[in-house]
Protein backbone atom coordinates (compact mmCIF):
# COMPACT_ATOMS: atom_id res chain seq x y z
CA UNK A 1 0.00 0.00 0.00
CA UNK A 2 1.69 3.23 -0.87
CA UNK A 3 1.22 6.25 1.48
CA UNK A 4 0.46 9.55 -0.10
CA UNK A 5 2.32 12.81 -0.27
CA UNK A 6 5.32 11.00 1.67
CA UNK A 7 7.65 11.61 -1.26
CA UNK A 8 5.80 14.24 -3.24
CA UNK A 9 4.71 17.84 -1.31
CA UNK A 10 1.24 18.44 -1.35
CA UNK A 11 0.32 21.20 -3.38
CA UNK A 12 -1.57 23.10 -0.51
CA UNK A 13 0.65 22.50 2.03
CA UNK A 14 3.80 22.58 -0.07
CA UNK A 15 5.26 20.12 2.72
CA UNK A 16 4.99 15.99 2.54
CA UNK A 17 2.25 15.08 5.46
CA UNK A 18 4.73 13.35 7.39
CA UNK A 19 6.60 16.63 7.79
CA UNK A 20 3.68 18.55 8.84
CA UNK A 21 2.30 15.83 11.34
CA UNK A 22 5.88 15.73 13.12
CA UNK A 23 6.00 19.38 13.73
CA UNK A 24 2.16 19.25 14.83
CA UNK A 25 3.25 16.57 17.52
CA UNK A 26 6.32 18.61 18.02
CA UNK A 27 4.01 21.73 19.32
CA UNK A 28 2.05 19.76 20.92
CA UNK A 29 5.54 18.46 22.82
CA UNK A 30 6.27 21.99 23.46
CA UNK A 31 2.86 22.88 25.45
CA UNK A 32 4.03 19.13 27.70
CA UNK A 33 6.90 20.57 28.88
CA UNK A 34 6.16 24.30 29.01
CA UNK A 35 3.53 23.24 31.30
CA UNK A 36 6.27 21.53 33.73
CA UNK A 37 8.57 24.33 33.26
CA UNK A 38 5.41 26.26 34.16
CA UNK A 39 5.18 24.41 37.29
CA UNK A 40 8.76 24.80 37.96
CA UNK A 41 8.01 28.88 38.17
CA UNK A 42 5.66 28.19 40.42
CA UNK A 43 7.41 25.40 42.66
CA UNK A 44 10.29 28.14 43.30
CA UNK A 45 8.43 30.81 43.19
CA UNK A 46 6.58 29.31 46.34
CA UNK A 47 9.96 27.84 47.78
CA UNK A 48 11.64 29.42 50.66
CA UNK A 49 14.51 31.78 49.70
CA UNK A 50 17.07 29.70 48.56
CA UNK A 51 15.28 26.22 49.09
CA UNK A 52 15.82 25.92 45.26
CA UNK A 53 19.87 26.85 45.06
CA UNK A 54 20.26 24.89 48.35
CA UNK A 55 19.23 21.24 46.51
CA UNK A 56 20.21 21.86 42.58
CA UNK A 57 23.85 22.20 44.49
CA UNK A 58 23.11 18.58 44.88
CA UNK A 59 23.51 17.51 40.87
CA UNK A 60 26.12 16.79 39.41
CA UNK A 61 27.17 19.57 37.12
CA UNK A 62 30.13 18.02 35.54
CA UNK A 63 27.91 14.82 34.64
CA UNK A 64 25.36 17.39 33.35
CA UNK A 65 27.71 19.31 31.18
CA UNK A 66 28.93 15.58 30.11
CA UNK A 67 25.60 15.21 28.78
CA UNK A 68 25.40 18.20 27.50
CA UNK A 69 27.80 17.59 24.92
CA UNK A 70 26.72 14.19 24.31
CA UNK A 71 23.43 14.91 23.55
CA UNK A 72 24.84 17.87 20.99
CA UNK A 73 27.27 15.73 19.29
CA UNK A 74 24.08 13.17 18.78
CA UNK A 75 22.06 16.03 17.30
CA UNK A 76 24.83 16.94 14.97
CA UNK A 77 25.28 12.63 14.18
CA UNK A 78 21.63 12.42 13.49
CA UNK A 79 21.74 15.27 10.89
CA UNK A 80 24.82 14.21 9.04
CA UNK A 81 23.33 10.78 9.15
CA UNK A 82 20.41 11.91 7.37
CA UNK A 83 22.86 14.03 4.82
CA UNK A 84 24.99 11.13 3.78
CA UNK A 85 21.23 9.09 2.91
CA UNK A 86 21.33 12.61 0.52
CA UNK A 87 24.28 12.00 -0.77
CA UNK A 88 23.29 8.28 -1.65
CA UNK A 89 26.13 7.02 0.82
CA UNK A 90 24.69 4.54 2.93
CA UNK A 91 27.52 3.30 4.71
CA UNK A 92 27.85 6.11 5.88
CA UNK A 93 24.49 6.73 7.11
CA UNK A 94 24.71 3.47 8.83
CA UNK A 95 27.63 4.92 10.90
CA UNK A 96 26.34 7.96 12.07
CA UNK A 97 23.19 6.80 12.85
CA UNK A 98 25.59 4.26 14.72
CA UNK A 99 26.87 7.37 16.67
CA UNK A 100 23.86 8.56 18.00
CA UNK A 101 22.47 5.64 19.19
CA UNK A 102 25.84 5.19 20.99
CA UNK A 103 25.52 8.71 22.44
CA UNK A 104 21.81 7.97 23.62
CA UNK A 105 23.15 4.97 25.77
CA UNK A 106 26.33 6.87 27.14
CA UNK A 107 23.14 9.58 28.31
CA UNK A 108 21.21 7.03 29.85
CA UNK A 109 24.32 5.23 31.39
CA UNK A 110 25.50 8.98 33.04
CA UNK A 111 21.99 9.61 33.94
CA UNK A 112 21.48 6.10 35.89
CA UNK A 113 24.59 7.14 37.67
CA UNK A 114 23.56 10.34 38.37
CA UNK A 115 20.64 8.93 39.47
CA UNK A 116 21.32 6.23 41.45
CA UNK A 117 23.62 8.31 43.32
CA UNK A 118 21.08 10.81 44.73
CA UNK A 119 19.14 7.25 45.65
CA UNK A 120 22.18 6.45 47.62
CA UNK A 121 21.71 9.45 49.81
CA UNK A 122 18.02 8.91 50.48
CA UNK A 123 17.15 11.86 48.00
CA UNK A 124 14.17 10.86 46.24
CA UNK A 125 11.19 12.85 44.22
CA UNK A 126 9.26 12.83 47.59
CA UNK A 127 12.20 14.48 49.54
CA UNK A 128 11.39 17.72 48.30
CA UNK A 129 9.55 20.05 45.45
CA UNK A 130 13.71 20.64 43.92
CA UNK A 131 13.82 17.07 43.68
CA UNK A 132 10.22 16.14 42.36
CA UNK A 133 10.29 18.57 39.37
CA UNK A 134 13.79 17.42 38.51
CA UNK A 135 12.93 13.96 38.54
CA UNK A 136 9.46 14.64 36.83
CA UNK A 137 11.53 17.24 34.48
CA UNK A 138 14.60 14.80 33.96
CA UNK A 139 12.31 11.23 33.87
CA UNK A 140 9.98 12.62 31.03
CA UNK A 141 12.95 13.70 29.01
CA UNK A 142 14.48 10.00 29.66
CA UNK A 143 11.53 8.48 28.25
CA UNK A 144 11.77 11.02 24.95
CA UNK A 145 15.65 9.45 24.88
CA UNK A 146 14.61 5.84 25.13
CA UNK A 147 11.75 6.00 22.77
CA UNK A 148 14.11 7.51 20.28
CA UNK A 149 16.18 5.02 21.23
CA UNK A 150 13.44 2.54 19.78
CA UNK A 151 12.80 3.95 16.48
CA UNK A 152 17.05 4.39 16.14
CA UNK A 153 17.25 0.47 16.68
CA UNK A 154 14.68 0.07 14.05
CA UNK A 155 16.19 1.96 11.72
CA UNK A 156 19.88 0.51 11.97
CA UNK A 157 19.04 -2.97 11.92
CA UNK A 158 18.47 -4.17 8.00
CA UNK A 159 14.74 -4.69 8.79
CA UNK A 160 14.24 -1.11 8.46
CA UNK A 161 17.26 -1.23 5.14
CA UNK A 162 14.33 -3.08 2.28
CA UNK A 163 12.96 0.54 2.22
CA UNK A 164 16.51 2.00 1.44
CA UNK A 165 16.14 -0.32 -2.03
CA UNK A 166 12.69 0.28 -2.76
CA UNK A 167 11.48 3.66 -1.65
CA UNK A 168 15.04 5.53 -0.89
CA UNK A 169 13.80 9.39 -1.41
CA UNK A 170 10.70 8.07 1.31
CA UNK A 171 13.51 6.10 3.69
CA UNK A 172 15.14 9.32 3.34
CA UNK A 173 12.14 11.71 4.36
CA UNK A 174 11.86 8.87 7.44
CA UNK A 175 15.04 9.90 8.72
CA UNK A 176 14.56 13.41 8.28
CA UNK A 177 11.44 13.15 10.56
CA UNK A 178 12.77 11.48 13.04
CA UNK A 179 15.36 13.50 13.00
CA UNK A 180 13.27 16.66 13.53
CA UNK A 181 12.22 14.75 16.65
CA UNK A 182 16.08 14.03 18.11
CA UNK A 183 16.52 17.70 17.45
CA UNK A 184 13.55 18.27 19.46
CA UNK A 185 14.89 16.33 22.57
CA UNK A 186 18.17 17.91 22.24
CA UNK A 187 16.14 21.38 22.42
CA UNK A 188 14.69 20.15 25.81
CA UNK A 189 17.70 19.26 27.69
CA UNK A 190 19.78 22.69 26.46
CA UNK A 191 17.10 24.63 28.55
CA UNK A 192 16.85 21.45 30.90
CA UNK A 193 20.78 21.95 31.88
CA UNK A 194 20.72 25.64 32.77
CA UNK A 195 17.18 25.81 35.11
CA UNK A 196 18.26 22.52 36.93
CA UNK A 197 21.82 22.68 37.49
CA UNK A 198 23.14 26.14 37.07
CA UNK A 199 20.72 28.29 38.39
CA UNK B 1 24.79 16.18 -13.55
CA UNK B 2 22.22 16.81 -11.01
CA UNK B 3 23.21 14.08 -8.35
CA UNK B 4 26.95 16.03 -8.33
CA UNK B 5 25.13 19.16 -7.68
CA UNK B 6 23.11 17.82 -4.89
CA UNK B 7 26.55 16.56 -3.31
CA UNK B 8 28.95 19.36 -3.87
CA UNK B 9 25.55 21.30 -2.27
CA UNK B 10 25.18 18.78 0.69
CA UNK B 11 28.75 18.72 1.76
CA UNK B 12 28.39 22.89 2.12
CA UNK B 13 25.57 22.01 4.37
CA UNK B 14 27.56 19.24 6.37
CA UNK B 15 30.54 22.00 6.23
CA UNK B 16 27.42 24.57 8.54
CA UNK B 17 26.47 21.77 10.46
CA UNK B 18 29.78 21.27 11.68
CA UNK B 19 30.48 24.91 12.43
CA UNK B 20 27.09 25.10 14.66
CA UNK B 21 28.70 21.72 16.55
CA UNK B 22 31.54 23.84 17.32
CA UNK B 23 29.52 27.43 18.36
CA UNK B 24 26.66 24.76 20.51
CA UNK B 25 29.74 23.44 22.14
CA UNK B 26 31.45 26.71 23.14
CA UNK B 27 28.22 28.14 24.17
CA UNK B 28 27.36 25.13 26.41
CA UNK B 29 31.32 25.93 28.08
CA UNK B 30 30.12 29.77 27.83
CA UNK B 31 26.80 28.56 29.87
CA UNK B 32 28.49 26.70 32.73
CA UNK B 33 31.16 29.43 33.04
CA UNK B 34 28.65 31.97 33.25
CA UNK B 35 26.91 30.29 36.16
CA UNK B 36 30.35 31.13 38.63
CA UNK B 37 29.63 34.87 37.91
CA UNK B 38 28.37 36.69 40.98
CA UNK B 39 25.02 37.53 39.16
CA UNK B 40 21.61 38.19 41.52
CA UNK B 41 19.23 35.72 40.91
CA UNK B 42 17.09 37.22 38.43
CA UNK B 43 20.30 38.27 36.14
CA UNK B 44 21.42 35.02 36.38
CA UNK B 45 18.14 33.35 35.26
CA UNK B 46 18.11 36.24 32.22
CA UNK B 47 21.76 34.95 30.97
CA UNK B 48 21.22 31.48 31.14
CA UNK B 49 18.00 31.71 29.34
CA UNK B 50 19.37 34.01 26.68
CA UNK B 51 22.48 31.53 25.93
CA UNK B 52 20.12 28.60 26.14
CA UNK B 53 18.01 30.62 23.58
CA UNK B 54 20.95 31.18 21.02
CA UNK B 55 21.61 27.43 21.83
CA UNK B 56 18.19 26.30 20.39
CA UNK B 57 17.93 29.07 17.69
CA UNK B 58 21.39 27.22 16.01
CA UNK B 59 19.47 23.30 16.97
CA UNK B 60 15.98 25.00 15.04
CA UNK B 61 17.32 27.11 12.32
CA UNK B 62 20.24 24.70 11.17
CA UNK B 63 20.07 20.76 12.48
CA UNK B 64 15.76 21.18 11.57
CA UNK B 65 15.96 23.67 8.60
CA UNK B 66 13.99 25.88 9.95
CA UNK B 67 15.40 28.96 8.21
CA UNK B 68 14.58 27.01 4.80
CA UNK B 69 11.06 25.79 6.00
CA UNK B 70 8.01 26.39 4.47
CA UNK B 71 5.59 29.28 5.69
CA UNK B 72 3.00 26.60 7.11
CA UNK B 73 5.80 25.55 9.72
CA UNK B 74 6.81 28.56 10.77
CA UNK B 75 2.86 29.64 11.68
CA UNK B 76 2.38 26.05 13.48
CA UNK B 77 5.87 27.05 15.00
CA UNK B 78 4.44 30.96 16.03
CA UNK B 79 1.03 29.55 17.29
CA UNK B 80 3.25 27.61 19.40
CA UNK B 81 5.48 30.17 20.77
CA UNK B 82 2.00 32.16 21.36
CA UNK B 83 -0.08 29.92 23.33
CA UNK B 84 3.45 28.33 25.69
CA UNK B 85 3.60 31.86 26.40
CA UNK B 86 0.24 32.50 27.24
CA UNK B 87 0.00 29.03 29.44
CA UNK B 88 3.00 30.40 31.49
CA UNK B 89 2.25 33.86 32.15
CA UNK B 90 -1.35 34.12 32.84
CA UNK B 91 -1.20 31.84 35.86
CA UNK B 92 2.06 33.71 36.51
CA UNK B 93 0.33 37.32 36.14
CA UNK B 94 -2.20 36.27 38.82
CA UNK B 95 -0.31 34.84 41.07
CA UNK B 96 1.54 37.56 41.24
CA UNK B 97 -1.50 39.71 41.85
CA UNK B 98 -2.07 37.99 45.31
CA UNK B 99 1.88 37.89 45.99
CA UNK B 100 2.65 41.43 45.54
CA UNK B 101 3.35 44.20 43.21
CA UNK B 102 2.68 43.40 39.98
CA UNK B 103 4.57 46.03 37.82
CA UNK B 104 7.56 44.07 39.70
CA UNK B 105 7.06 40.65 39.05
CA UNK B 106 10.81 39.68 37.97
CA UNK B 107 11.86 40.09 41.49
CA UNK B 108 9.40 37.26 42.52
CA UNK B 109 11.37 35.01 40.57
Amino acid sequence: MNIPYVVEEREDTGLINSKLGIWIFLASEVMLFGGLFSAYIFLRMAALPGDFERWASELSVPMATVNTVVLISSSVSMVMAWASLKMKDFSKYKMYLGITIFCSFVFLTIKYFEYSGKFAHDIYPSSNTFMAIYFTLTGLHVLHIIGGLVVMLYFYFPISHKMWDKQPEQFTNRIEVFGLYWHFVDLVWIFLFPVLYLL
Amino acid sequence: MSDNHDTASMQDHVRVYLMVFGALGVLTVVTVLASYLKLSTSEGIFLALIIASVKASLVLGYFMHLITERKMIIWILVMTVFFFFVMIFLPLISNIDHAGNPTQWWKVL
